[in-house]
């Protein structure tokens, strides 16, 4: 316990950069997953395609390549700075890993969710005069993300934990900090290890119940 | 529903604004690939000799193939650990006994909840304080994958006998079955064959999540692409495009199977 105690405000500190990470990356993979459901839905093929293509990839590459490739082709090669400072620097790296990554089982979830809503919704919407935009903002997404309350939720309770990968672009998170602990005080490992399950159990535990408790007061009647 | 109601059919003019629509977007997709294109080309990643190397029969016997035969070795003990694992877990966690339940169900969340770095982490840099020997970064790497995925298949088990109607278990008990036997020979190969298609989706995630142990130096396929060919030839891009494809072969071949098998098995 003493190594927990004594590093406290570290530990605190890491926490609060595996918590940044997950919220800028959730708001992100959230935008981004909706964008790439209207394309998979839209009138184009093209879009239809390109946005298949790109979540087939994304889903099926492992994240720690996904984040090497940020670190290394988006940030070594392609050039992009996002901000002087390093640190900020693979901070926005790594969130557009986990973004990019994510986003793609967002978008699955919410394509399942559209297969929720009735057929005569949209029929419904489409009779009113709305088009195809208007259909789906207003009739089809706000009851397709109803539906998908719980799964989404565990796409963000996995991003949380995923969060601990940002170490391969160098951000010091939580799980950068549990290993310099462990390997200066390595007669307190155990209660090392638990200390830090709890703060992510901390954090995911809340998060579940939340989902769990808003996918029963929004679902959808029918 | 089908995507196809979300818009009315075009007509004439509907037809032609779309066609010039789509040579928009086209454009502006093909512009965004070329600006891409370009910034790596300005690094040199697209010349010939960054690519020639997975040519050479001597760069797949050194790097790739040594790299997933690690990669499939740890995931295939994974698998085979966590579906023991899972097994196990789920039975304990429908037990009817309290003192088995709960400590299941504390293990099964536990585990579901810890990220699956922080466990490859404390069995690979807290084994010598703990057992004072040094454990490999294969054992490792399989420790974590077994208890992380192990439990999530638990909970998938789990749904899948929870699921199946109350008739099969009560006419199990009625012919005179065991508490063993109607689990055994009745509620679990039914409930398997109906959660197959979800555990091999677990399986693809296991496979993913085993890059991870590049992290703590496992030799597998993203350590011996990055690390290995990208080091000695310079082509981090290639490289990483390279690896890329052959985990999204291997695992979208995993999901076609699924699918297959969901279609099977449903009907």
């Amino acid at each position: 316990m003493e190594a927990l105690l004594l590093e406290g405000d570290t530990i605190l500190v890491a926490f609060w950069m595996t918590v940044r990470l997950a919220v800028v990356s959730a708001v992100g993979s959230l935008l981004l997953g909706t964008a790439l459901t209207a394309m998979r839905v839209s009138p184009f093929p093209v879009l239809r395609s390109a946005a298949g293509t790109y979540v087939s990839v994304a889903r099926n590459t492992p994240l720690t390549l996904v984040l090497l490739f940020t670190g290394l082709g988006v940030g070594a090669n392609l050039g992009v700075e996002l901000s002087d400072d390093l640190a900020t620097n693979n901070f926005w790296l790594a969130v557009i890993g986990l973004t990019a990554y994510t986003s793609a089982f967002v978008c699955e979830a919410l394509r399942s969710g559209i297969n929720t809503v009735p057929v005569g919704q949209a029929e419904a919407a489409r009779s009113l005069g709305l088009g195809f935009l208007g259909t789906l903002r207003l009739i089809i997404l706000p009851q397709a993300f109803r539906a998908v309350i719980a799964p989404l939720g565990s796409i963000l309770i996995a991003l949380t934990k995923n969060t601990t990968i940002a170490l391969v672009v160098g951000v010091a998170e939580a799980s950068v900090r549990m290993r310099e602990l462990i390997e200066t005080h390595g007669d307190q490992v155990i209660q090392i290890f638990f200390g830090f399950a709890l703060g992510f159990v901390l954090l995911c535990l809340p998060m579940g119940l939340a989902f769990g408790r808003l996918s029963r007061r929004l679902v959808v009647a029918r | 529903m089908s995507y196809a109601n979300l818009y009315e059919v075009p007509g004439p003019r509907g037809i032609r604004r779309n066609r010039v629509l789509t040579g928009v977007i086209a454009l502006g997709l093909l512009a965004v690939a070329y600006v891409v294109y370009v910034r790596f080309d300005e690094k040199g990643q697209w010349a010939a000799d960054k690519w020639t190397p997975f040519l050479r029969a001597d760069v797949w016997t050194t790097f790739i193939l040594p790299g997933l035969a690690g990669t499939l070795g740890a995931a295939l003990a994974g698998v085979v650990l966590a579906g023991i694992f899972g097994l196990v877990f789920a039975t304990a966690r429908m037990s009817e006994h309290r003192w088995i339940r709960v400590p299941a169900a504390t293990v099964v969340e536990f585990f579901r909840a810890v990220p699956l770095l922080l466990l490859i982490f404390f069995a690979f840099f807290g084994s010598y304080a703990l057992t004072g020997t040094n454990i490999s970064a294969f054992t490792a790497v399989v420790f974590g994958l077994t208890f992380y995925n192990g439990s999530v298949i638990a909970e998938i088990i789990r749904a899948g006998v929870q699921s199946l109607p109350r008739g099969q278990s009560e006419a199990a008990y009625a012919v005179g079955m065991r508490k063993n036997q109607v689990m055994r020979l009745v509620l679990l190969p039914q409930s398997l064959k109906a959660m197959m298609p979800a555990v091999i989706s677990q399986f693809v995630v296991l496979l993913k999540d085993s890059a991870l142990g590049l992290i703590v130096g496992y030799d597998e396929l993203v350590d011996r692409g990055l690390n290995g060919i990208a080091a000695n030839f310079s082509n981090v891009i290639p490289a990483a495009i390279v690896i890329a494809a052959i985990f999204i072969a291997i695992n979208v071949s995993l999901d076609k199977f699924a699918h297959w098998l969901h279609g099977r098995t449903s009907t």
